[in-house]
Parts: C-alpha cells; structure tokens; sequence
C-alpha cells in the first residue's frame, strides 16, 4: 500500500453549550494514502464538514477536538499551537469550500490572492510569484491567465471562481487537499468539468483528497474510497466500487439504493423512513437503530465498532461474527 | 457608473430644490418681512410702498425666482439683528465651524474604527466591554451634557484646557484658523471631543457589527483556510470589506456634523455658524436661519456626493469594468 | 441542501412562519416575558424607569417647594449646597440656586415636564408616520413617492436642526412671546415632524407586504373600505417594530426637548424642563455651585440610559426587522 498521508485516530468533536456539550464527531477514523480520493458521504448534519473542518484546525467556537489524534504523514497536527496550525494550512493542507461565489475576497484581485497565498508559504520573489500565479491559473484551465490574473472575483462566472479557489488550494503544493461539497452550489454541467479537473491535478501531484459531498453521483465519479457518515460516526467505509455494489450497513444500504444520477437530487433518501437524529437525541447504541429495518435487540443497547467485512470495514452488529453463527 | 452619479447629482438638485423652498417659505412668510425693516411711526401708505419696493406684492413664483437668483448670488438677505448682509456673517464664522466639524471627523473616524475593530476581534475581552459601555453612554447621554461634564472635568477641576472660544486665531486672507497656535489648538480639543464623540460611538458599534458579520464570511474562513497569518486575514480582508458598508453610513453621519455643532458651539461659545444659527432662532432672525438651512444642505448634499464616488473607488463591484474582463 | 444542517454551523432552525394572530397567546407563549426575567440589565432599567416616572408624578405632593411658584422662592435661601455639605440646610437636600429655588423639587418638576413632553412628542410623531406610512402604502403611486421623497430629504437633516427650525418659524409667526402651554405644544410638534419618518418607512413597508395578502383581498371583497382594513387588519401586524421605534425615540423625543431648552429655544427659566435647568446650572459651573447643574444632568442622563436599555432590550427581544 502507498504512503499514508492523513490518518484520523477515534476523532471526536464536541460543541458546548449552555446544557452541556453536544458530540458532533464521535469517535471517527479513516486514513487517505498519497493520490488517493476519499469520499465522505451522508446527509446534511452527519458530521462530514465539521470532520474536513477538524483536520484542517478550523472549527468554529464553540466546537472543540474533545478526543482522538489527527495524524498528517505520521506527525500529530490535532494539539498544534494556533500559528504552527497556521502553517500546515494552506501549506501542507489545502482547502476547498462550497460556494466559489463567496470564497474569494470580494475587494481583491484574483492574482493578488493567489501571490499573497505563495508568499505567505514560500520565498517566492513578488515576480516569481506572479509568474506561478498565471502558471497555477493555467493549469486550473483559464484562459488567457495573464489577462485574468489582474481580474476581480465578480469578474469570473461560478465555475472559472471554482477554479480560481482550486488555484488557490493547490498554490502551495500541499499533500492533503479537503473539498467541501466543492460542486454543490454549481451548474450540474460545471459539475463535471470541476471534478475532472480536479480528479486529474490530484493524480499529477500526488495529492490526497478528502471529498466531502452529500452526492453519491459525485463520489461514484471521482472517489477511490468512500466513508459513510451517519449521526457523526463512520457506518461504513471501503472502496467504492465495492460499497456501491454491494453496501453492507442498513443505513448504505438504503443510502446506494436510492442513488440518483449525475443530475438528480430529488428524493434521495426516500427508502429509509423518518430523518436523522438532532444531535441532542441521538439514540443509545448504534445511532441507526429507530430507523434501522434489521434492528434487534443488541443495537439498541452497544454501539457497534466497526469491523472488516469483504474489502469494507462496517460498524454494525450483523456482521459480528457471533451473530452470524447465531 | 456614469448614470448612476448623473441620478445622484440629479437626486442632489432636487433635495436643493426643496431646501431652497422651504427656506424661501420661512424667509418670505414667517412674519412679515416689512415689520423687521420699518419702524413703529411708519404710516401705511409707506408700508405699501416699501411692500412694493420690496416685490412683495409680485406673484410668489416670481418672488421664488427672485429669491433663487439672489441665493446663487450668495445674497441672502440682511440678518434682522445685525443689520449686516448674511452672507458676511455667515463667512466670518464657517472657518470655526468647519476646523471643529473637521477635528471632529478625524477623532470620531480614529477612534471609532479602533475601538470598533479592537471590539470585534477581542469580543470577549473586558476592554471590549468597557468600549461598549461608553458607547452606551455616549449614544444616550445629550451632546451639551457631555460638553459640560468634559468642561467641569478639564476646565474647571483640572484647568488643562480652556472651556471656551477659539483661543488665538490667525488671518489667512478670509479665513481664521486655530490649528497654528498653541491656544488654538488647545481650545479646539474639548469641543472636538464633545462633538465627535456620538459620532464615533456610532462608528464604533458599527464597524464592530459589520466587521463581526465578515469575520463570518466564507471568504475570511477560506483565507483562514490558505494559512494566511491572522494578521492578513484580519487587517487585510476583514477590515476592508469591514470598511466598504461603514464609509456609507460614516459618510451621512459625518455629514451631521455640521448641523450637530449647533449644539456643541452653544456650549463651548465656539464662534461659528452654530451658535449663530442659534442666536438667530431665539431673536427671529429669519434670514440667517433660511440661509443656514441652505449652507447646511449644500454641503450635506455634496458630501452625499463624494460619499458616493468614494464608494465606486473603494469597491470594485461597482466600477465600470473597461473592457478588461467578460 | 434541506433540512436542518449542522454543517452550516450551529445557527438555530428557521422558526416555521407563525399561525393565525391570537395576540394574547402570542404574547404569553413568547420568550418575551422570559427574556425579559432573565436580562438583569433590562430588569434595573426597567424599575429605574418605572421609578423615575413614579416619582416625576408624584413630585406635586413630595416635592419640598412648587419651584414654578414664585412666591415660594426665597433669596435667604440662595445658593444653599446640598444637605451633606457643611451649609447645607433641611429641606434642601439636593441644595438651591441663586433664586433660592430648591433643586430637588425644580428636577421632580422638570423630570414631569420632560417626561410629558417627550411622550407627546413620541405619539405625535408615532401618530403621523402611521398615518403617512399607512396611506403611502396602500395608495403607492405619486402619493407614495411624494410622502417617501419628503421622509429621504428630512433623513438628511439631523432631528434636532428641524426642531429647531420648526421652533423658530413659529416663534417667527405667533411673535414672541408665547404662553407655556402653547410653548410645549409648539415643542411637541417640533418633535412630532422630527420624528415621524422611522414610523412610516416601517409602517409602509409592511403594508406593502400585507396589501398582497389574501386575508386583504378578502376583506375588500366583502366590501370593507381602505381604512377600516388598514386599521383593523394591517396596522396590529405593525405594533412590535413601532413599539420598539417608541422606546428608541421617547429617549430620543427627551433629548430633543432638553436640547432645545438647553439652547434656549424651549422651555423658559419660569417653568423650567431639565434642559433649563441645565442651561441655567451651567453658568455657576465655575463658582462652584456644582450642584445647580448636577443634579438636573443626572436624573436626564439616568432617565435617557434606562429608557434605552429598555428599547435596546425589547428590540433585540421582538427582533422586527428594522433597518
């Protein structure tokens, strides 16, 4: 196997409040090799942004790391101080967020953002950095980089801004990138040109990519592996050609079957009756247990850790090799 | 852009046009413009002649007309009390009145911008609660009752600085200034203070509000997430998007500057179009009134103005793009 | 993305749009009253408030002297510190100005007389920015663009320049000397056309967007008229935002009011507000007599920070959409 890059050790993130703190992330792990994609899918409040947030030390008050270790290339980054957190962002991982339309700074041009991320992170001379700037546009496909460099972000349509942010994520180099739904809030034909691209820079450099997106469209096109969330925990995780085919935990289950296509979105989740727990509600035992079609007894009581089944690794009790005898 | 300043010039004349109005209203009927020129032995038929005289007796448009031709003239009629032309007394005293709006401005942009950045970024430092507290008190307390606290404080107890008039003032042809003399400068201080300081809290609380919500942005998390120093990220972006929005509204509030002096001339018997303004409401001095209430919206007009160009300059949304992008 | 999303932060649900207005159980199911009990600051300005009103109209009867009553006023007692200096004399507890004018009884007074002048003024100006704002709204057309263009001029001039120049026409008109009474309703309604813009800005706004509503349409299918829907339908779904606009500017209205008798354009030293007697305590400030000034300053600066504690409160409390 190749190197691992990242690797998330029984990560567990709660936010305070007035009645006590409240587990968004309970004990999760995964690792991400060099070049690899990992997917994380699930549905809106399972945890997947707040867990890309984690990794790269921004999680905003009142949430906290409350437990685990968040390894990068064998070295823990989770017990950092803030300005060595700073430099391994941007630096060694790189960021991709949602929406293209706001990630970049209004009032700045678009070259300017990029040469004040190279120099932030590099020794790079004003010139030079310039010239990697219009290199790094080119490579994100721009056209005409020179002309577009001086540009302003309202200048530039949402799927050229999406390329601009990709610019900027991959401007340092780093060996870890996290894209948070980096598609979600693009025209469905952009879509694709974005995970392309995407897809092949990663591949280039070596990069590793944690891919956060409720769309398992998008994860069947650009993922090697996939991690399941549900309720803050990791139901299942394994390659995707395999967990798409033959998903093992209830909840993927339920989640492949009702896979939509590329351009799809509507009645995603309609086969598994009744909606995800609040985080103040979450059920004793495995979190999936009330909506679960094959609960039993034990469900309701342990919390399954997850166990290797095929190519997979799945936290859920029928796999047990003591409920299999049974 | 070039439509949009020619309407707000246009919008400018017509808020002229109906201050213009106003004021020939008061100037022509608010009392009788013949009484303040005759004495009690005047006999009617001199009445009606100096009516006729006087073009009272000519069709109101007209008199509006000639009222307007006067006006652009820079003739507003003679003040009741002084028997002198308003126009002189009103250039005798800008001087005072525009260096104290002008110290005011610069103390209440200063400060206010400080302590409203300081109250963002260390929110929960009790620096920032004591800035909030004063500016609570700065809001609701009455500006005259500040000015007498302030003289009570360093005039009368302290004896630091004088607690009223201009000081020393030096001729520069027509206009006085205070800002060469030790005794000038001096004396500008508490009035200046007095003045500026409802503008600065509301400066402050502002530029804490707005500069809160950009903190929030997706654009200063992406920057956070490109391992730009906190320094960058709060002084470079978040404070000039801060700045954007509050210059707008700084812009209108500074422009009240001016009229507010009313009250803070009073006080500190500051020689300027204020106090003169005031003395003329209590001894019916309509003349002078209608023609302050002209000053008063000429400059606040052009400031609007200005206001407006600034902001096309600051934010590049609102440029005309030339031909360089899309 | 649907639903709720923790992703996005932990920013609390959309509260779903509200059921039909039975106002009473809206008012008893709110976080009002509980957020009213848990702000320790609103609870303190509120009895402050309370208290100062109690006592500003009591002040007839627990006032040591009538300070608008010359007869009362004895020159012995001039200048008199208060009680807990070494001249200090019973019943001047708070000390006298130079007419002998006890300065406790003259702050009761002109605590009143703030008080009533800033309430007329705040319904006077509430009174005709509803009624613009009303009619602008449900009119639209010129007449909308001719009562907002007015508003959008005013909104350039400061309140207390068009107090001031109101105050001065009708002095100008009615000659010079005015009688008290009409004297304070010729501040009233200086205040009332400061103030009246805020009111109707909100108020049509909300008619605009009640007009389109079904329950209107109805209500002018069965043939009621304009004002019998405006009043009856539109106006109780304006109350919060104008209540909150009434606190803000019932501190604004007594500022008003103090400032211009400050100035000397208001009330007269014979029937004196706070802001008289400031402008009277003001010149003793430098012979010491500290307390002419002093004290009428205090109870007008306690008085404005309580009211806009309150306003603050309320207004983050209803949470209207005020621009």
């Amino acid at each position: 196997m190749t190197e691992k890059i990242l690797s998330v050790r029984d990560l567990t993130v709660a936010f305070d409040t007035r009645r006590g703190p409240l587990t968004a992330i309970d004990r999760v792990s995964f690792d991400i090799h060099r070049g690899e994609i990992l997917g994380v899918v699930g549905e809106s409040g399972a945890g997947k942004s707040v867990t890309g947030a984690a990794v790269i030390g921004l999680i905003d008050r009142p949430g906290r790391i409350a437990g685990g270790e968040i390894l990068l290339r064998g070295e823990r980054i989770d017990n950092l101080s803030p300005e060595a957190m700073r430099r391994v962002r941007g630096r060694r991982i790189g960021m991709i967020f949602q929406d293209p339309l706001t990630s970049l700074d209004p009032l700045f041009r678009v070259g300017d953002q990029i040469v004040e991320t190279l120099r932030t992170h590099t020794d790079l001379s004003g010139r030079a950095a310039r010239t990697r700037a219009i290199d790094l546009l080119a490579e994100v496909g721009i056209p005409a980089p020179e002309r577009r460099i001086d540009g302003y972000p309202h200048e530039f349509s949402g799927g050229m801004r999406q390329r601009v942010v990709i610019a900027l994520a991959l401007a340092a180099e780093p060996e870890l990138i996290i894209a948070d739904e980096p598609t979600t809030a693009l025209d469905v034909s952009v879509q694709a040109q974005i995970i392309t691209l995407l897809k092949r820079l990663c591949r280039e450099h070596g990069t590793a990519v944690m891919l956060v997106t409720h769309d398992m469209g998008v994860i069947a096109e650009a993922a090697d592996r996939v991690a399941v969330m549900y309720a803050g925990r990791v139901a299942e995780i394994g390659p995707v050609a395999s967990v798409i085919a033959k998903p093992h935990h209830p909840y993927a289950v339920g989640l492949m079957g009702a896979i939509p296509t590329l351009s799809q979105e509507a009645a995603r989740l309609s086969q598994i009756p009744g909606s995800m727990p609040r985080l103040t509600a979450i059920p004793k035992g495995c979190a999936f247990n009330p909506r679960c079609p094959k609960v039993f007894s034990r469900c309701r009581v342990e919390r399954p850790e997850p166990i290797p089944v095929d190519a997979s690794r799945v936290a859920c009790h029928l796999y047990d090799a003591a409920e299999r005898a049974a | 852009m070039l439509a949009f300043l020619l309407r707000r010039v246009i919008q400018a004349a017509a808020v002229l046009a109906v201050v213009g109005l106003i004021a020939f209203a008061m100037f022509r009927f608010a009392g009788d413009p013949v009484n303040q020129i005759v004495g009690p032995d005047t006999t009617v038929a001199e009445r009606a002649q100096i009516r006729t005289d006087l073009g009272l007796d000519d069709p109101v448009l007209v008199q509006f007309a000639r009222y307007a031709g006067n006006v652009v003239r820079g003739r507003f009629g003679i003040s009741y009390q002084f028997r002198q032309p308003v126009s002189q007394l009103l250039a005798e005293r800008m001087p005072a009145t525009l260096e104290l709006a002008f110290c005011a401005t610069i103390f209440a942009l200063v400060v206010g911008i400080l302590m409203g950045v300081y109250c963002a970024l260390f929110r929960d430092s009790w620096l920032a609660g004591l800035f909030q507290a004063v500016s609570l008190i700065g809001i609701s307390l009455p500006t005259f009752l500040i000015g007498i606290l302030l003289i009570y404080l360093f005039s009368v107890t302290l004896g630091w600085l004088p607690s009223y008039g201009r000081g020393d003032t030096v001729r520069l042809g027509w206009w006085t200034t205070g800002f060469l003399t030790a005794s000038g400068l001096k004396a500008l201080i508490l009035p200046s203070v007095t003045l500026g300081l409802f503008q600065m809290t509301l400066i402050m609380r502002l530029v804490r509000a707005e500069m809160l919500e950009v903190l929030r942005t997706d654009y200063i998390r992406f920057a956070r997430a490109r391992g730009l120093t906190t320094r960058a990220v709060h002084l470079r972006h978040a404070l000039k998007n801060t700045l954007v929005p509050v210059i707008t509204i700084a812009g209108l509030q500074l422009g009240s500057v001016i009229a507010f002096s009313i009250i803070t001339e009073t006080v500190f018997q500051w020689p300027g179009m204020g106090l003169l303004f005031v003395q003329a409401v209590q001894n019916v001095d309509i003349p002078i009134m209608s023609a302050y209430l002209l000053l008063v919206a000429l400059i606040f007009v052009t400031i609007n103005l200005v206001v407006d160009i600034l902001y096309t300059v600051v934010d590049p949304r609102l440029r005309l793009s030339t031909g360089r992008a899309a | 993305m649907s639903g709720y999303d923790l992703d996005a932060g932990d920013a609390p649900p959309v509260p779903l749009p509200e059921a039909a207005p039975s106002r009473l159980a809206r008012w008893r199911d709110s976080d009002l009253l509980a957020s009213f009990l848990g702000s320790k600051t609103a609870m303190a300005a509120l009895i402050a408030t309370v208290l100062m009103v109690g006592l500003a109209f009591a002040s007839s009867w627990i006032a040591p002297q009538n300070p608008y009553d010359p007869a009362q006023l004895d020159l012995i007692n001039s200048n008199l510190p208060p009680i807990w200096q070494a001249d200090g004399q019973a019943p001047f507890y708070l000390g006298t100005d130079d007419q002998g004018r006890d300065v406790l009884s003259a702050v009761l007074y002109g605590l009143r007389l703030s008080l009533i002048v800033g309430v007329l003024g705040v319904l006077t100006s509430g009174v005709l920015g509803i009624a613009l704002g009303l009619i602008a709204g449900y009119a639209g057309g010129a007449l909308d663009t001719l009562i907002m263009r007015v508003a959008d001029v005013q909104l350039t001039f400061p309140a207390i320049l068009i107090a001031l120049v109101v105050d001065g026409v009708a002095r100008a008109s009615f000659g010079g000397a005015l009688d008290v009474g009409p004297l304070i309703g010729l501040i009233v309604v200086s205040i009332g056309l400061s103030f009246w813009v805020q009111y109707a800005r909100t108020v049509r706004s909300s008619v605009m967007v009640e007009k389109g509503k079904d329950y209107v349409q109805a209500a002018r299918l069965i043939g009621l008229s304009p004002p019998v829907i405006l009043v009856r339908h539109v106006l109780p779904n304006v109350t919060g935002p104008v209540f909150v606009i009434a606190t803000i500017n019932l501190a604004l209205a007594i500022i008003t009011e103090a400032t211009l008798s400050f100035l000397g354009t208001g009330l007269p030293e014979t029937m004196p507000s706070l802001g008289t007697l400031i402008r009277t305590g003001n010149r003793f400030l430098f012979s010491g007599e500290w307390w002419i000034v002093a004290f009428p300053g205090l109870a007008l600066a306690g008085l404005v920070i309580a009211i806009n504690l309150l306003g603050d409160w309320l207004r983050d409390a209803l949470n209207p959409k005020l621009q």
